[in-house]
């Protein structure tokens, strides 16, 4: 045993519960998968519903007691606890839409729901990292566990390329990260966090180190992926088109939600001696960012490329306030991901419900008619259609304001005045959904619609309340 | 004759990433492509390693062996996907799949 | 102790197995002779472990990578048979990226020749001590325990997912 060994002690183990809940219902699914008669495989979706809320609880439990874990490779933070929650809680509503989902496309089976809950692990993983060795590692769990989700219906060709796509480009991304952090390591001889923000505000370093400089590049090339930051876009569009509609509502919540708290964590603190350089190319990414997913989703016909598009300009919003480098930046940042993960997965569940067998009604114009067959539904869809546009009183209202009044603060007014010229643009698209849902004769696609199967409507009804309750009451998660 | 310093092992990786990441832009053939990534990880532990050398600590060769660990596990799923793909479509080329023209 | 000379040319030997390795892999028509140019760039890397005294990552390159990974490699070729896919192009048009990349490269390559100052101070090397496998199982095994466990995690769903992606039946 090493000299230097200290046996972590009872509390450290306390601030990884989350984690070890997460792995060890995913292997005990994987361990009952085989056992289970293939008309039973529910249970299996039961059992990780079940751990989703265990890991609620532990996160609960893990932030009551902040502090370091294993030798300062975790710091289990309010910031931590915050978007272990919001990704846990990503994971449970959509282990819900994914219920009735696959049992219609005769798809059930323990791997997915196990491959689900490693993901969130690798996510709270991240999310609570001090270090950028365990912060790699948790987003390679994540990514890993998301590549083959993307990819889970394998006998649809477009399932087959979408996982091809995001896996190349996606590991193609993770490699650049990789190298930006060897550099990064090499400039300041350290992976801690805290340790690489005080070698690097030393004053006897040169600021403008190539090494340094290189390394922020490759990172932020990096996690520009993972964020689906123009112009490291291109993925996202195809994979959520090719991907299940469960999948692709978690796509755009889980990962993207930790993959923005980790740029926060290394921007905000590690990298904050050099804000001066980064500043000018986070402010150029979000402009690019939010004019890309806007003007790219007026064009879409399909439901789910326009929420794609939807998806990568709302991080371009998010990205409004990662430049505004403050406090209350970093507090609206958050804020606005909590919303956006409820808006997003009540979207893409209302698509996954509607899409039928096959995902056959996945064009825009087969909604024409829903807002008279099916009234209750398309009322809670208005309301979060209403949410991404960013109407008062809704929780996306808020969210923006937030965002935009930090930027204002930190005297980014041009960028300010863009986004808000770009929301505009935005109401465009999603007013139309709403249009052809009330105003459009019925079709088609609206034949043989079946009723909405409990736990889609729970998830469904779950976002649409969120949205609202946190519209009127921001205070809740503030 | 000069003594090697870290410097060139610098000079020697930068050049493998350069080779690695042409390699994925310019191939059609997604097993080549998944060998160059290959390649930047490689480039990725050279650094990883001089630095180690150069600080006297062996953090970087503990950063190391999780690199190769991830490359495994990578290797593993990606070659999962491409016998997904190739059962389907039968090809291997990256643009003979429609959506995958980058 | 060896003298610098020999050092100097093990150096340069081992770096042009690994850029020579390297470029055949990317310009190789056949994917099983880029296998192959790609197992010379990947000794070539050992040798580079074993000059900087990493013998422990030495061993894990050849059995692991090599061994491992790129059996896997030549495996999935034969089994996704790339006959018919040889008669094709194999090259596509993104020429300018590919350019883009090499003149960065380069760029950096020469900065730091010009001025590689830019590290701090090289720590040097003292004599004795423990060997180089039980200097890595110390730092593994204590400080970085949590990342060696979540790594098992990884490896896991890495497992599944492939078998997801592979097996025949749902």
């Amino acid at each position: 045993m090493p000299a230097n060994f200290v046996p972590p002690s009872g509390v450290e183990y306390i601030r990884v519960l989350p984690e070890i809940i997460l792995a060890a219902v995913a292997t005990l699914i994987m361990v009952l998968e085989p056992l289970t008669p293939a008309p039973r495989k529910r249970a299996l979706g039961y059992l990780a519903l079940a751990g989703f809320a265990g890991a609620l609880a532990g996160a609960a439990a893990a932030g009551w007691r902040t502090g370091p874990a294993f030798s300062g490779m975790l710091e289990v933070d309010g910031f931590a606890t915050f978007f272990r929650l919001l990704v846990i809680l990503a994971g449970l509503l959509v282990t819900l839409v994914s219920f009735p989902y696959l049992r219609r496309e005769e798809a059930e089976s323990g791997e997915y729901y196990a491959l689900l809950l490693y993901s969130v692990a690798g996510q709270t993983i991240m999310v609570s990292a001090a270090d950028l060795i365990v912060l790699f590692i948790g987003l390679e769990i994540s990514s890993i566990a998301s590549y083959v989700l993307a990819g889970y219906m394998r006998r649809e060709k477009l399932a087959n390329e979408a996982a091809a796509k995001y896996f190349l480009l996606g590991s193609f991304a993770t490699a650049f990260l990789l190298y930006g952090i060897a550099l990064i390591y090499g400039a300041t001889g350290t992976t801690r966090l805290n340790g690489i923000a005080q070698v690097l505000s030393d004053p006897r370093m040169a600021p403008a180190g190539i090494l340094t400089g290189t390394a922020v590049a490759l990172m932020l090339v990096g996690f520009a992926f993972k964020i689906s930051a123009a112009p490291f876009q291109v993925w996202a569009p195809d994979v959520y088109q090719g991907a299940p509609s469960p999948v692709a509502a978690f796509l755009a919540a889980g990962p993207k939600a930790a993959a923005f708290a980790v740029l926060l964590r290394v921007f905000m603190t590690a990298f904050a001696p050099l804000t001066g350089r980064w500043l000018a190319i986070m402010w150029s990414l979000s402009l690019l960012t939010m004019i890309v997913g806007n003007f790219a989703a007026l064009l879409q016909t399909n439901i789910k490329r326009l929420l794609a598009y939807s998806s990568i300009a709302h991080a371009g919003y998010v990205l409004v306030a990662v430049t505004a480098h403050s406090e209350e930046g970093v507090q609206a940042a958050m804020f606005y991901l909590t919303v956006y993960v409820f808006m997003n997965i009540g979207a893409f569940a209302v698509v996954a419900y509607f899409s039928r067998k096959g995902e056959r009604y996945v064009e825009i114009e087969d909604l024409a008619g829903l807002g008279v067959r099916q009234p209750v539904l398309a009322a809670l869809f208005a309301v979060i259609l209403l949410s991404l546009i960013g109407v008062p009183p809704t929780a996306g209202f808020l969210g923006k304001f937030y965002i935009f009044q930090a930027a204002v603060k930190a005297d980014l007014l041009w960028l300010t005045v863009l986004g808000l010229l770009n929301s505009a643009v935005a109401a465009y698209y999603y007013l139309r959904l709403i249009v052809i849902m009330y105003m459009k004769e019925p079709g088609d696609s609206l034949l043989e619609l079946p009723g909405m199967a409990v736990s889609t409507r729970a998830a469904l009804w779950t976002s649409a309340a969120a949205v609202v309750v946190l519209g009127l009451f921001p205070a809740l998660i503030r | 004759m000069h003594p090697i310093t870290t410097t060139h092992y610098l000079i020697l990786s930068a050049a493998l990433l350069a080779i690695g990441a042409v390699g994925v832009l310019i191939r059609r053939n997604i097993i080549i492509m998944l060998m160059s990534i290959e390649l930047i990880l490689n480039a990725v532990n050279i650094n990883l390693i001089a630095f180690s050398r150069h600080y006297q600590d062996v953090i970087g060769q503990v950063f190391a062996i999780f690199v190769i660990t991830v490359a495994v596990a990578e290797a593993a799923v990606g070659l999962g996907i491409l016998i997904a793909l190739f059962r389907n479509k039968a090809t291997v080329q990256a643009d003979e799949v429609e959506i995958l023209k980058w | 102790m060896n003298p610098m000379w020999i050092d100097t040319l093990f150096f340069y030997f081992f770096a042009l197995l690994v850029l020579g390795g390297g470029v055949a892999t990317i310009t190789c028509k056949s994917a099983v002779h880029s296998a192959i140019s790609l197992i010379v760039s990947m000794v070539g890397v050992a040798g580079l472990f074993l000059l900087q005294h990493a013998e422990f990552l030495f061993a894990v390159q050849i059995v692991l990578y090599i061994g491992g990974v790129m059996v896997l490699f030549l495996f999935v070729i034969m089994l996704v048979n790339l006959d018919e896919s040889m008669q094709m192009r194999q090259f596509n048009r993104q020429w300018l990226l590919a350019v883009a990349a090499v003149i960065a490269a380069g760029v950096q390559a020469v900065w730091l020749l010009s001025k590689p100052a830019d590290l701090p101070a090289a720590v040097p090397q003292v004599p004795g001590g423990p060997g180089n496998v039980q200097r890595v199982a110390d730092v593994l095994f204590s400080q970085y325990l949590l990342p060696f466990e979540i790594a098992s995690v990884l490896l896991l769903a890495a497992v599944i997912g492939s078998v997801v992606m592979a097996k025949k039946r749902l």
